[in-house]
Order: C-alpha cells, then structure tokens, then sequence
C-alpha cells in the first residue's frame, strides 16, 4: 500500500507526556486515554474559491479541524464544555452524535450564544463516553436519536457554557483587581469598562479554570427572542472536509496493522450456524482465519474488506434456518389482517363509547390501511472496528448513541466497561440504525478478540446490512368515524394491528401484552406526541402482532403510519361530509392551538383557499411528533397512474428554531426519505428471509422525483421540539390525500405502487 | 499491475477481478470514494476514467487497463472546483458520505453542459442520497454553473450570506 502518496492521512497520535488531567482522578490509564486524531491534510489554510463565479468567495472554509476529532482531554479546560486555548481557539464539546442532521453545529451555536466567543474561533471535539463515565458522566447522555439531541441537552449545555463565560469574567477582574460588574465582553474580548482596557479570552482561560464555577442554577439564561448567534441561519460547521474526499468515515478507518472483516448472519432471523468449511477459503488471497461471533453469525477476517467479503461469500455454510423458515409476507399480512377484527383486552384509551356512538351515527366511514416494512440503508453500511489491548478495548464506530456503543464493548468482550473507550465516529447517515441497537460494536468486539492488539475494522456487505436490519415496523388500520346530518364528526375508532418495536428491542416496557409506544402521535397527551383532535368519543386500541422479523426505529418511527392513518382518514371523512378537508379538521382542533397553529400556516403559505390550475390537486395533514407540531401541503397531477408532486409545503413549530437554514434541510430531508417509501420501497419476507437485496429491489428516491419544498418555520418560543423527525410523517398523507382528491377514490395501501401508482 | 490514478502510477499486486472501487479505497489507499451498494445502483464510489464519470464498484481493475482515474481527492487544488464551493457555501451535504459521488457527478455534467437546465440536472444526476440533500444539490448546480446567484439562493431560505456566520 503506498501511504505516501496518500492526500489523507491518519494521524495516530500518541500523546507521551503524562495525561493527567487537572480536575478529575480519571480512571482510565493513559493508554485508553490517548488521542486519536484524524485529519484531512488538505494542504493551505482558508479556500480563496474566486474564477468564474466570484461570489463563491463566501465558501472560504479552513480544512484544518476535523470536528470530528475526539475531545483532547486536559487542553485549558474552563469547564467540561469549553477548554480555551491562548490562540484563541475555543473548543467546544459535543456530546451528541452529528450524521448529518446539525446538532454539533446547532449545540456549538448554543454555547457561543451564553459564551460570548467569537464564533470564527470555534472547533468543536467529540466526547468520548468512557471519559465522560469516569467523570461521573459530566457530558450527560450521548444518546442522539428521536430528535433530541438538542432539545434534551439544551439546558445543561447553555449552562455550561454561561458558567464558563462568568468564570473567564471573573479572571479577568481577579487579574485586574477590579469588581466583575466593572467588566464586558463580547465576542472573546474583555473591556475594562472605566479604563478601556481590554484582555482575551485566551489570556483569561488558565486562571479561569482554576476558580470555582458557578451553581448552574444561579445562571440566567438569555431569552431566545434575544439571541444573537443562536437562531440564525449559520453555516454549518463541519461541511469543508465532506466536498472533497477527505472526511474519515467508520468504514474509512486505517489504523497500522488493521485487519478487515465481513459478516454474515442466518438469513433467516432467529436461524442458527450450524456449520462452515474454513478450509475451502483459508488458502483464498489475504485471508486470516474465521470467527464465529454468535450462535447464528460468523466472520471472515483477512488483510483487506475485499478479501475478506470475496472470501465469506465462497464459504460453504451450514445453516438452522428454524421455523421462522416458514414465514411468508402473505401470513404475515393475514395475521395483521385478522388482529383489526380481533377483540380483546389490548391498549386502549376510551372517551365515551365510540363504537356505539357511530354505530348510531347518520352516516358511517370505515377503511383500511397497510404501511410495510422498511429498512433503513444508511449511506454508509454497518461498521465498527475494535482493538483489544491486554485488559483494554478501544472502539471507534459510526454511532447514535456512544454510550450504548460503549457498554455494548464491554459486555462482549467481558472487560470492565472502566477500561473500555470508544472513539465515535460521524455516521454516513443514522435514521436510528445505529442507536439503541449496537449489533455492530459487539461484532467488532467479538472478532477484535480473536487478534489481540490488533485492530479489526467489521464492515457490513450492502445485502447483509439491507438483510438484517431491525426494520420499520408493519402496521395495519381499521379506522372507522360516524357522522352526524351535518357533516359534524361524532365519533372515532382508530384500531392498529401491527408489530411492536418494545418487543424486539425493549420487552420490559410492555405490560400485559399492552404497549403504547406504536401509537405514537396518537397519545391523549403530551409533550411528544399529541393527537391534536378532540373527537366526541374515541376508541383508540393497538392490537400487538409480532413477527419474526427484528424492527426498530426508523426515522419518524411509529409517527410515519399513524400520520398515514389518521390523516388520510380525516380526508375520507371530510369528503364523506362534504367539507373541506382543511376545514373538517379546523373543528376538531379547537382545543389544540399549536396543532391548529401549524395548519393554518401551511394552508396559508400554500394559498389552499385559492383555486388551483386544472388537473393539479391538493391534500394537506398535520401531526406531531418529537414535541414538534408538523403540516404539510401537497399539490399533485396524476396522469395514467404516474404522479408528479408539483409542490409541497411545511409549517413546522419547534418551538425555537436554534439554526432555521439547518432546520430547513432536515425538513427538505424528510421528504425525500417520506417520498421514497411511500412510492417506491418494501421490505417482504420470503421463506422466512428478506427478499430485498440490495438497492436494485429496494430502490431509494433519487433527485429527479423530487419535488421542491417550501417551508415556513413558526416557532412559538414556549416549548423544545425536535427537528430532524416530525415532518417526516405529514408527508406521506398530504401527497397521499392530493393522490385522491385527483383520482376520485382514496388510496390505502402503501407503497403506492399497491395502488397502481409511481412517481414521475 | 499499474493504476494511474490523480496522475501517478501505483504499482498493485491484486487479483483482476477486484472492482476498481476497492484498489482505490483499499490498496493506493484513497477513501473519498465510498461503497455504497457494490452493484452501480448509488454512485458513491464515482470516479472518472479518462474524464468521464464511472462508477467503480462495477468494473474490475483488470480493465481500467492504462486509464487515467481521477478521485474526488484530486478534482481540485483546496476544494476550489465551482462545485465544492458552492457545496460548501449552500451546505449541501448532510452526512456527507454520498457527496463524493454527488460532486464527481455534478462536476462532470458542468464539464459537458456548463448551463445544464432542471431536466438536464435530473437526467444527469442519478446518485443516490439517504439524507435526501436533493434539492440543495439542484441549487448547487446552479450556482456552480452561474444560472443563479448565491445570494438569491440563499434569499429563499431566508439567509444572506451576512447570517451565514
């Protein structure tokens, strides 16, 4: 392998003075604590991008910090969050994961906000969570899924950092010899207010870390409506490096004396290994043994990916498959079919007798609807890469939540999680794959174990990461309304049948067979996940039908069909009243004004009270989740079965909006993935096993489909809603709607192309 | 075994049939370009062959033969292809992982069409992205190719380049 020519380069810094750090006893030894830093060595400092279009200026962008570097642990550390250095530099801790959605930049946003830096000065490094566990985990949960990686944290973080600025405030004065109140800052600097005298915060960092910090809850944080740096449209932080190849991903890692492997696990889930020919590979190029992981994986390591992949594929193997075998998406669907006829004691919520109440009603609307399988395909497959040294593992890995990765190499590997560290990784895409499930780390763990000392890089084929996934979960609906003489809704019997991600993944949370989480955004309350109707009786019942098949959560997660069901449902029922659709919802929404806020403005933006051109038809929904309220309008002509989204439209109250160009994107995100499964994508099972095998039979949206989005943001400042999720779901039911309104029959089975549909 | 690969010869010992997607990641030990699917269906692993855009994962390095490869480390000196730039200043990627492949390809097609037209750019651009970064491609292109002005791009996220930081 030529290294010298490489435009990357992994630098492997080990650090050989002594790591102590100044506030903490740490645990962990030296080894576990070195730095390991990787960089694009991009040559030159700032971009001067001029030629043909001058403007372009703008995207001057140093490559020189990888944002994605772990904390360097001991660097001028004012407090946990913020560690200054005399160039400066301000760097910023993170705990989250960041894999696209904006959370480093939104957090950093924050901290500068109650920090008073400059933000031209900001870098942010990643923590780590054996670090953060051997300091009583002072960087709170790492934990980056359901759209909460900055409304959860967002608190502990701005204190954090108002506590640093107030700390450097008072340095300066001890260091002037004049009271605080005498002093300001801004962007870094400090003035001596009386004398015009002014310092860094450069200067003040190491005395400031020295002081005692603040009670957090004596720090009053500034008012978002006043904010300076938070709430604008900043650039992203960490982009440079992702144009030109020089990001180090997961599955990029190349350490000295790495050794590669490929997975394969039964493919029938629940399926046993029963045996495998080594010896018709082991003399194959570049091969260096195998490993069985579990009882139903194994893997082939050699020199390089490749080799090891080429290798798996040509061994022999012995499989159980057991008696999922005998699965079929026919039984499947028969038996989630069967539980929305079924009664019994399920998770209900009752307001007054609904059944009876529409049964009596004037007029009686029933459908049903069925949503599939899906599977996440993040970009950048299923990886990690393990080293054991002695007592000691270190992981890096594209991960959602390192503390979840972090106990996952220690259960694996048997090492006391004291002595286990993990480096997280920017993810090539999460969608919630690598979060609460963490089958990647232990397979890492578990082969790096067969190589002592040696690091062990586990990346996923496409077709085995496409083939066990833990998918989005299959639901069915059989939604029934009764309407009074006027059209007035009277009552609603929402009844889901369909499998239950608390039982593949979080058993305990289910009681009696009974299990709220899959109603998601149907709940009688908040904050998360709030129907917004008040319906004069409501039967609300989720009938538990679980497969073979592992699911979890995907992107908007349970919100994705029920928005699906109860808003292409409300659009049956405003037609079978003969109302506007916009209108037989704003009726029911009087007690729900942010809900009705959202829809209101999307009508509003859309012009939904004007007349639309011939042949283009519209649909709206709302809905909420992750604490945010979503709407959308679709604008839509069908022409021999072939769909083309002419517009579409969001209102989205996050409450505060803490980047709205970041927030944007993620919405302009949304649609693509809605849009993707709603049209073109399923996952069936065939004989027990997935029949999808690689993005040829799972086809994801590409560009030429997609449509332009407009979006108008209406925070509301009274409340932290997530971003990255909630309008993923309005998706699906407003173009869903508009499909019906221009083919004059309601479309109920998903992906559409059930219905005969494809998009243009 | 010889790759010409960002103007310099790599001498490699690998079997013929090893795609070109991984001597380029794997054995000269460039990773800009990614694996993505292994069966030409998402254009991560996008690079040019003599020029033109191919997707590696689907052609054995025994037939790029004395070739010239281009990778995206090499399609500019510091990032200052009008494409990078104006991905940079539009915040195009979200993960970042396809935009490798989403570069090469939207820098090949200016090469060929410098005002490509929306139908062009669908035509053209038939990368995959999971994060769904579509629609800020298309702005990209735009702005890249000189149809559009930063400025005004911006304006219809309600950004100027003054509250970009």
């Amino acid at each position: 392998m030529s290294w010298r020519n490489m435009t990357l380069l992994l630098q492997h810094v080990v650090k050989g003075k002594d790591m102590t750090l100044k506030k903490n006893n740490s645990a962990l030894d030296s080894a576990s604590r070195r730095d390991f830093i990787i960089k694009g060595t991009l040559a030159g400092g700032l971009i001067i991008g001029i030629g043909a279009v001058p403007e372009l200026a703008l995207a001057q962008s140093a490559v020189h910090h990888d944002h994605n570097s772990p904390t360097k642990y001991g660097e001028a550390e004012v407090n946990a969050w913020v560690s200054i250095t005399p160039d400066e530099t301000v760097f910023i801790r993170i705990a989250r994961s960041e894999m696209g959605q904006g959370t480093r930049t939104g957090l950093a946003q924050l901290v500068t906000e109650e920090l008073e830096c400059n933000w031209r000065n900001v870098k942010t490094q990643s923590a780590t969570p054996g670090h953060s566990l051997a300091r009583k985990r002072v960087w709170g949960e790492h934990g980056t899924g359901g759209s909460r990686g900055i409304r959860i944290s967002e608190d502990y973080v701005r204190r954090g950092a108002a506590a640093a600025r107030i700390m450097l405030l008072e340095a300066a004065a001890k260091q002037w010899s004049v009271p605080v109140g005498e002093l300001k800052v801004d962007r870094g600097v400090i003035t001596h207010v009386p004398t015009g005298r002014k310092m860094t915060y450069g200067q003040v960092a190491e005395l400031a870390s020295t002081l005692n910090p603040p009670d957090p809850k004596s720090i009053t944080l500034r008012n978002p409506r006043d904010w300076k740096v938070a709430g604008q449209p900043y650039a992203r932080i960490d982009t440079a490096n992702k144009v030109n190849g020089t990001k180090v991903y997961g599955i990029d890692l190349q350490l000295p004396g790495m050794l590669c492997a490929s997975v394969k696990s039964c493919p029938v889930f629940g399926g046993k290994l029963v045996s495998y020919d080594e010896a018709k590979i082991k003399s194959m190029r570049g091969v260096k043994g195998v490993v069985k992981i579990n009882d139903s994986t194994v893997a082939v390591v050699a020199d390089t990916w490749w080799h090891a992949n080429t290798a798996l594929n040509a061994m022999p193997i012995v499989w159980d498959e057991g008696k999922g075998a005998g699965t079929s998406q026919s039984g499947i669907d028969k038996m989630l079919r069967d539980g929305l006829n079924e009664e019994g004691d399920f998770w209900q919520r009752k307001v007054g007798d609904a059944p009876k109440v529409i049964n009596g009603s004037a007029k009686k609307v029933e459908a049903i609807y069925y949503t599939p399988f899906q599977a996440h395909v993040t970009m950048e497959p299923m990886n990690a890469t393990v080293q054991i040294k002695g007592d000691r593992a270190i992981a890096w890995v594209p991960t959602q939540n390192g503390e979840g990765s972090h106990a996952a190499l220690s259960e694996a590997t048997g090492i006391p999680i004291g002595n286990c560290e993990v480096f997280k990784l920017d993810s090539g895409c999460g969608l919630g794959r690598r979060g609460s499930t963490q089958d990647f780390t232990s397979y890492a763990a578990k082969v790096a174990q067969q190589y002592p000392g040696i690091p062990v890089k586990v990346v996923w084929s496409r077709e085995e990461d496409l083939t066990h996934d833990f998918y989005h979960p299959i639901a069915m609906a059989k939604m029934t309304a009764g309407l009074d003489a006027a059209g007035n809704c009277t009552g609603m019997h929402i009844k889901v049948a369909g499998q239950s991600i608390n039982a593949t993944l979080a058993p305990q949370n289910i009681k009696n067979g009974k299990d709220e989480r899959q109603l998601q955004g149907l709940y009688e309350n908040g904050p998360d996940a709030q129907l917004g109707y008040t319906f004069p009786t409501l039967l609300t019942e989720y009938v538990m039908k679980n497969t073979h098949v592992p699911v979890g959560p995907w992107r908007g997660v349970n919100t994705n069909q029920n928005g699906i069901f109860m808003e292409c449902f409300m659009d049956e029922c405003a037609k079978a009243a003969g109302k506007d659709p916009v209108q037989f919802r704003r009726a029911l929404m009087q007690s729900h004004p942010k809900h009705l806020g959202v829809l209101n403005a999307a009508a509003k933006k859309a012009d939904w009270d004007k007349p639309l051109p011939a042949g283009t038809y519209r649909g709206v929904a709302q809905f909420m989740g992750y604490a945010s309220y979503s709407a959308c309008v679709a604008e839509v002509t069908v022409k021999n079965n072939v769909v083309k989204v002419t517009r579409l439209v969001f209102a989205l109250d996050c409450g505060h909006v803490v980047n709205p160009y970041l927030t944007r994107e993620q919405i302009e995100g949304s649609v693509v993935m809605a849009l993707g499964a709603i049209f073109n994508s399923e996952i069936t099972v065939e004989n027990g096993r997935i029949k999808q095998k690689n993005l040829d039979t799972y086809p994801l949206l590409k560009l030429a489909a997609t449509p332009k989005v407009e979006t108008v943001l209406v925070p509301t400042y009274d409340f932290w809603g997530g971003v990255g999720e909630p309008t993923i779901c309005v998706v699906g039911p407003a173009v869903a709607n508009a499909i019906s309104a221009a083919i004059g029959r309601p479309v109920r089975n998903f992906p559409l192309s059930k219905e005969g549909l494809s998009l243009a | 075994m010889q790759l010409n690969v960002n103007g310099e010869i790599h001498n490699i010992d690998v079997e013929p049939n090893m795609p070109l997607l991984w001597a380029i990641r794997e054995q000269v030990g460039l990773t800009g370009t990614k694996y993505g699917c292994g069966v030409s269906q998402c254009g991560a692993c996008t690079v040019y062959l003599n020029g033109e855009p191919i997707r590696s994962c689907s052609i054995p390095v025994s037939a790029v033969g004395k070739a010239k490869i281009t990778t995206i480390e090499a399609l500019s000196k510091n990032s200052t292809h009008p494409v990078q730039l104006a991905w940079i200043a539009l915040d195009v990627p979200q993960c970042g992982y396809c935009q490798s492949g989403q570069v090469m390809a939207a820098a090949a097609l200016l090469k060929k069409n410098p005002k490509p037209t929306d139908a062009d750019i669908d035509s053209a651009m038939s990368n995959v992205c999971r994060c769904g970064t579509y629609q800020k491609i298309r702005d990209g292109i735009h702005v890249a190719s000189g149809q559009k002005k930063l400025v005004d791009v911006l304006a219809q996220y309600d950004a100027t380049p003054a509250t970009r930081g």
